[in-house]
């Protein structure tokens, strides 16, 4: 607080008494800081999840096992789509760094469409796996099984929203300092996702059908 | 908290981007992930990996690899970003992840294998066993990941006990 001037004494009534800061104080980017810690916290609901997942996914109340339900070739196509998405993302990066609004976008709309992708197959996953009676309701293992990769998903829509919401201000108001700041959030957010599909592939559905 | 480390101007940080990204690192990092990809789907796909303690083993080992892979290529990790808060908060958050997600499994297992015998009169045999076994656990948290394969079989067989 050694912005505040204020003079005590004789001074103080020739010059003009400020009690408050000229200016708010930042630190440098506490943005990113602030959202990167947003992120740490999200782990620990997966961390809270993943280890449900880890407690019940065994139990399977006499219903149907991860080895019979889990279609890997499935889930292969759905990890090439993220991973995917998760270097198009960079090459949006990588533009809006050349400050290229244009390319930007192109990037951002190929991201927006793999992301699509990956959940266009998850809820055909889910449907598939309803429709044979593998509900929720069915186990504990389907139930900690849908909460674990639903949340995942769930994080996939609002990234894909906030995408289309992103592009839309871009478009509009180009890369101002604003949405370079946007974009360097949902950068993180983005592969913050990718990093707990890898979780989710190598734990659910791998290990599952072991 | 002097003046110094903080920017009081408002000018001069507009039009400031700290993050520099190269095309290489997301180059490298592509390659990386999908090499890192690829085999664990092979051994599991192709039937190279049969049982499941190897597979927690090897499968685990490449998806830590991956998310160092990721966290450094993709999210442009390192101890110097923001002062080294990012990767502090970073640290903080995967010893707490080990904590929570290890302590959950380890009590939990260790609660069924106590648990299960008095359901049923086979497992009485394996009573001293998971008695003996508690204690060494305390020793090494390691020792109860290896055994966990074998109580894992337990919450199938005593299902119909607890649902």
């Amino acid at each position: 607080m050694s912005d505040i001037r204020h003079n005590a004494g004789a001074a103080g009534a020739l010059a003009p008494r400020e009690y408050h800061l000229a200016h708010e104080p930042h630190p440098e980017n506490g943005t990113s800081l602030g959202f990167w810690l947003y992120l740490m916290s999200d782990c620990l609901i997966f961390a809270a999840l993943f280890a449900t997942f880890g407690v019940l996914g065994r139990n399977y109340a006499a219903g149907p096992t991860g080895k019979e339900l889990f279609d890997l070739s499935l889930v292969a196509i759905n990890t090439a789509f993220l991973l995917l998405s998760s270097i198009t993302f960079g090459f949006a990066m990588l533009q809006k760094q050349k400050k290229n609004v244009s390319g930007t976008l192109t990037w951002l709309a190929i991201t927006g469409v793999l992301g699509l992708c990956f959940l266009g197959v998850e809820l055909y996953e889910f449907h598939h796996l309803i429709h044979q009676g593998a509900t929720p309701q069915r186990s504990a293992f389907l139930s900690s099984f849908f909460t674990l990769v639903g949340t995942h998903g769930l994080h996939v829509t609002f990234g894909l929203i906030w995408l289309v919401t992103l592009m839309i201000q871009i478009s509009k108001h180009g890369l101002i300092e604003a949405n370079v700041r946007r974009i360097n959030c949902l950068s993180m957010f983005w592969h913050f996702l990718d990093v707990v599909w890898i979780g989710v592939f190598t734990f659910v559905y791998l290990m599952g059908v072991l | 908290m002097s003046a110094h480390d903080l920017h009081a101007g408002h000018g001069d940080h507009h039009d400031h981007d700290d993050l520099h990204v190269t095309m290489g690192d997301y180059v490298k990092g592509f390659i990386l992930a999908v090499i890192l990809t690829v085999i664990p789907f092979y051994l599991v796909m192709s039937g190279a990996i049969e049982d499941r303690a190897t597979g927690l083993v090897v499968l685990g080992a490449f998806a830590i690899v991956q998310v160092v892979v990721h966290m450094v290529y993709f999210l442009h990790m390192n101890g110097k970003i923001q002062g080294g808060w990012t990767m502090l908060s970073t640290v903080f958050t995967a010893v707490f992840l080990a904590i929570a997600v290890a302590g959950t499994l380890w009590v939990m297992y260790q609660m069924n294998a106590h648990m299960m015998p008095t359901h049923e009169s086979a497992p009485a045999v394996s009573q001293p066993a998971a008695a003996d076994t508690a204690a060494p656990a305390v020793q090494a948290p390691a020792a109860s990941e290896a055994a966990a394969p074998a109580p894992a079989e337990q919450p199938a067989h005593g299902a119909h006990g607890s649902n």
